[in-house]
């Protein structure tokens, strides 16, 4: 999240997409119903924030929106592009904040083109854009040229202007299903969101993330929130609700193929040094007042890390030892590991809380995946559809799976301290609670000690190139056993020279003189002690949040430097004056920015010509409404899931994303992806608020609130098929099938694209072949596994998964 | 009944053993209060923070635990911190459930093994069971090793080598994966995140 939970109570409008709080984050969602509740909030002249749901499926989210539209899903772009398209011909964009602090005006190269669903620079061959193809006019000085007129044709305001025109209400309606008067409704809603003195924030989770164009569609709600002016802003932002207790923390510390710790790219190969990893890792900078803060000290990060991981060992004359940091061949991420792995290429797998079974894609192909390795480590507190893969999933015959199994128990959250980062941001320390039960294992122990025995066995017998499991630091009390504050202090990193923690990653050196093993972490653990587990809560407001905004600086520690809202120098306006006054993020008081942390130079004044624009982490200084980050286009286009039903309104001869990585065909394995001929209905994923994942089928409580899957049917789908409420139903799509009973009911429906009138129905992911239902019933268990359907395809720039668009028949078991 | 808010019952509770609260101050009688309490199943109980092991809104809880006659530790409770910015003491059934969670016959008790082609599971000692894989990724590592790739390129790599997982171990231990991982040279690093 840019912003935090409890900030959404600031929002005048709360935007839900691809979400379900009220179910799946449920006590987050209490924010969402504060603001709602408070007088002070929404559009107009107040009278309670108002809550817009767009989903599938009506949930209990939907029950407390203020409008929900049932939307086809994977269609989100045509939506925003929609609310754009109104929201630039109506003029309701934040001008000020449009012209100041986005690329609206930055000029774009002549090169750039689109036309008929394809961007310049495609090569049909490679199924792939050039690397160069989006770029902006640059002058003499290497800077970009603007026009703060934004009259320029080929400015980024006029470029996006002409692309989302063509997205008009009766295309959105084609499209998405969305009558046009429900959208007209929720546009004047949203529109009024551009004016300085209201602001609306998007909450989104995975409905938006799974899908082959899930990096667009988010792109297209941030690029709604820029022209809005609602970035960086108490009660605006883009929230995305992550699904894990820690999984922010492990994405902060990168156990991701394309990062390392703090977002730092991962090396690829061609890079011989430093130098060529920077010139293709780091930003430039692009205008003469962007501070370019990533980029311009990219290099103290990336030292600091190699300085925490090789110590001693990397030196200035060595190149820090970057030689030793593994450069992969090409996209190395989830579902190229089983596509790996079913052409016979992955030997060995360790799995750690995580069970591929259930997760999928094609869960079919993924268990051909396990059957191929030759060693799979399972390390969890409970067995798993993994980990018992072998004699529970359907068709496997054990005799002829040569995968050696190891399973490591190993210790729950209340058995370790640590800490967990949520969505928000804030890292929150908790305590060691009970010793570990039985013989489990605490995760970073188990990975200790085989990482000892390895390097004893290089040691003894010698390998191939050991010098960087050799020099790995290691300097703790004891290797075996890492304390977990030793490793926080290692996160946070130090100063060599005085032997002092870090205080603040603008210290961190590029000279070796400083460590860090996540420069976003440097703050969390200062000389003055463990940030992370302050508690300075809700007790005592007046002392605990000065401010009244719902900060809680004291209470836990928020990264970067403690900061809760990020960007928030865009919160104020030219002058430094909040944008809205009743809600002010920072203000400048004459000599130094108040409010939160600022995300800015503390005592930069904004009279200073110089002064830095706000968006201080990438080149341009400004949000990127046009940015040629993504792969797959500088601007969102609305492309269609693999499996549609329909062909893609705007440009047929363009169905889906051009981008997208094919991996069945790739390997020379057949197709697997349906049409309407065998599979009529458009199926989705989701979770429900009493199981999460896969774990809660091991808790009898929750297991005894929902103890059997089933599949959300429509009443008209049910009737036309001689369903009933209850009986057992047969889910199949090209890659699997599912026997679950049928839960007839008319939170779901039917979409209408243009006259096709297409079902949809929802699939809650949470059973399998393991737990207290699974015991009871081992043969249907066999079919309870929702990803046995889902397609072995992902997005084009993250290479998540399709989970939510998808096609099946059902039919009566 | 007294009209009492958070901040004046914040205010007695710190005010120590030195004040004596009275009936027409808190609007019961605090004395009988007293009694009923010692008998509260948390009473004499050790406080712990944590936080859910769930969703990533991040609930702060308070479990309660007491040390048995014999050294063991009984977990008594868990329920919400009223003291968070984030839950103010609120639980969903999952993190209301978490007792279950921590406390569960149906865990894993030890290291099993399963070898090629078996139909069963063994018990193996940690040891064993730690010397085996150790073994396998050394000479995974050395097999599918690529120093130079194809293409002339220093990659230093270990192919055949993936580890994925983590959203629910603490942060300290995650970043330790990725130094441990990226040491022995795997570039098959991913996570819940993806998915």
């Amino acid at each position: 999240m840019t912003n935090h939970w409890r900030d959404i109570k600031n929002a005048d409008v709360i935007f839900i997409a691809g979400a379900n709080p009220a179910e799946a984050h449920p006590v987050g969602f209490q924010w969402f119903m504060r603001a709602k509740l408070d007088p002070a909030r929404g559009p107009g002249k107040g009278g309670g924030a108002k809550i817009i749901h767009v989903d599938p499926r009506f949930s209990r989210t939907s029950a407390v929106a203020d409008q929900y539209l049932r939307i086809r899903t994977g269609t989100d772009v045509a939506l925003f592009g929609g609310l754009m398209n109104y929201v630039i011909q109506n003029n309701k964009f934040h001008d000020e904040y449009v012209r100041n602090y986005t690329n609206a005006t930055f000029i774009v190269n002549e090169k750039y083109g689109f036309s008929d669903g394809l961007f310049n620079g495609y090569d049909p061959k490679k199924r792939s854009y050039g690397a160069t193809a989006w770029n902006y006019e640059l002058g003499a000085d290497g800077f970009a040229q603007r026009d703060m007129s934004m009259q320029h044709p080929r400015c980024v305001f006029q470029l996006m202007k002409a692309h989302y025109a063509r997205y008009t209400p009766q295309m959105v309606e084609t499209i998405t299903g969305i009558p046009q008067e429900d959208f007209q409704k929720i546009a004047e809603v949203v529109g009024e969101m551009g004016r300085p003195d209201k602001v609306m924030t998007i909450v989104y989770a995975v409905g938006w993330t799974q899908h082959t164009t899930g990096v667009q569609i988010i792109r297209s709600g941030a690029l709604l929130q820029l022209l809005l002016g609602n970035m960086g802003r108490p009660g605006g932002g883009m929230n995305a609700e992550r699904g894990h207790a820690n999984i922010q923390g492990n994405t902060d510390h990168a156990i991701s193929w394309d990062i390392l710790p703090g977002y730092l790219k991962v090396p690829m190969p061609g890079q011989k040094n430093i130098d060529d990893y920077l010139k293709a890792s780091a930003a430039k900078k692009l205008d003469p007042n962007s501070w370019n803060f990533f980029g311009t000290n990219y290099k103290k990060f990336l030292v600091s890390l190699l300085k925490a991981w090789y110590g001693d060992k990397a030196t200035k004359d060595n190149e820090f030892v970057f030689a030793y940091l593994p450069k992969p061949d090409g996209n190395s991420s989830w579902m190229t590991i089983w596509d790996q792995a079913i052409q016979g290429k992955m030997e060995g797998v360790f799995l750690s809380g995580m069970t591929a079974t259930s997760i999928g894609p094609d869960t079919n192909q993924v268990l051909q995946g396990l059957s191929n390795l030759k060693w799979l480590v399972v390390m969890d507190a409970f067995p798993t559809t993994t980990s018992e893969f072998w004699h529970t999933a359907a068709d496997m015959d054990p005799a002829k799976i040569q995968t050696e199994v190891f399973m490591l128990p190993t210790t729950h959250w209340i058995e370790k301290p640590g800490s967990f980062t949520n969505s928000g941001r804030w890292c929150q320390w908790k305590d060691q609670v009970l010793p570990p039960q039985g013989e489990s294992m605490h995760d970073h122990w188990i990975t200790a000690e085989i990482f000892q025995r390895v390097k004893a066995l290089y040691q003894k017998e010698g390998g191939k190139f050991p010098d960087p499991v050799m020099n790995l630091t290691m300097d703790y009390k004891d290797p075996l056993k890492p304390d977990f504050d030793e490793l926080a202090r290692e996160i946070n990193g130090k100063d060599l020279k005085t032997g002092k923690q870090m205080v603040t990653f603008a210290k961190l050196a590029d000279d070796g003189s400083t460590t860090s093993g996540d420069w976003i972490y440097v703050g969390s653990y200062t000389p003055k002690g463990n940030m992370m587990k302050r508690r300075m809560g809700i007790s005592d407001p007046a002392k605990n949040d000065p401010t009244g905004m719902g900060f809680y600086p004291q209470w836990s520690w928020s990264w970067p430097l403690n900061r809760r809202i990020i960007y928030n120098r865009a919160s104020a306006d030219l002058n430094g004056n909040p944008w809205d006054p009743k809600r002010p993020g920072i203000k400048w008081n004459g000599t130094k920015w108040v409010g939160d942390v600022p995300d800015y130079p503390p005592a930069m004044s904004p009279h200073d010509p110089k002064a830095w624009l706000p968006f201080i982490m990438n080149g341009e200084g400004t949000g990127r409404l046009f940015s040629n980050a993504c792969v797959d286009g500088p601007l969102p286009e609305h492309y269609e899931p693999m499996e549609s039903p329909v062909q893609n309104a705007l440009h047929p001869s363009v169905q889906n994303d051009p981008v997208v990585y094919l991996y069945d065909k790739k390997a020379g394995r057949a197709d697997r992806f349906g049409t309407t001929a065998d599979f009529p209905i458009i199926a989705t994923t989701y979770r429900l608020t009493e199981h999460e994942h896969y774990l809660t089928q091991q808790v009898p409580l929750l297991v005894a609130l929902q103890p059997e899957p089933f599949v959300e049917m429509p009443p008209g789908l049910a009737q036309e098929k001689g369903i009933k409420n209850g009986d057992l139903v047969t889910v199949k799509s090209k890659r699997g099938q599912m026997i679950v009973r049928a839960l007839v009911t008319n939170r779901v429906g039917q979409v209408s694209m243009g006259g096709t009138k297409v079902w949809q129905v929802g699939i809650p992911i949470h059973w399998g072949t393991v737990g207290i239902q699974a015991e009871k019933n081992p043969d249907r268990a066999k079919y309870w596994l929702a990803n046995a359907l889902t397609p072995f395809i992902g997005d084009a720039n993250s290479r998540t998964p399709e989970f939510k668009s998808f096609l099946v028949s059902i039919d009566k078991a | 009944m007294a009209k009492v808010t958070r901040g004046d019952f914040f205010k007695f509770a710190g005010a120590g053993a030195g004040v004596l609260l009275t009936t027409s101050e808190l609007g019961f009688d605090v004395a009988k209060a007293t009694e009923i309490k010692k008998q509260l199943r948390i009473a004499g109980a050790t406080e712990a923070h944590s936080v859910c092991p769930y969703c990533a809104v991040g609930c702060s809880m308070i479990a309660y635990t007491r040390q048995n006659a014999d050294g063991s530790v009984k977990l008594l409770q868990i329920e919400g911190d009223p003291d968070s910015p984030i839950n103010e003491g609120r639980l969903c059934p999952k993190g209301a459930t978490s007792m279950q969670l921590a406390i569960s016959s149906r865990r894993v008790e030890s290291p099993l093994y399963r070898a090629a082609g078996a139909t069963e599971w063994q018990k193996i000692s940690w040891n064993d069971i730690l010397d085996k894989i150790a073994r396998h990724v050394k000479d995974s590592r050395d097999r599918t090793f690529v120093a130079v790739d194809k293409k002339g390129n220093l990659v230093n790599r270990t192919d055949g080598i993936s580890f994925a997982g983590g959203a629910a171990f603490s942060s300290e231990e995650g970043y330790f994966a990725t130094k441990v991982m990226r040491g022995l040279g795997l570039t098959h690093l991913e996570q819940q995140a993806r998915v």
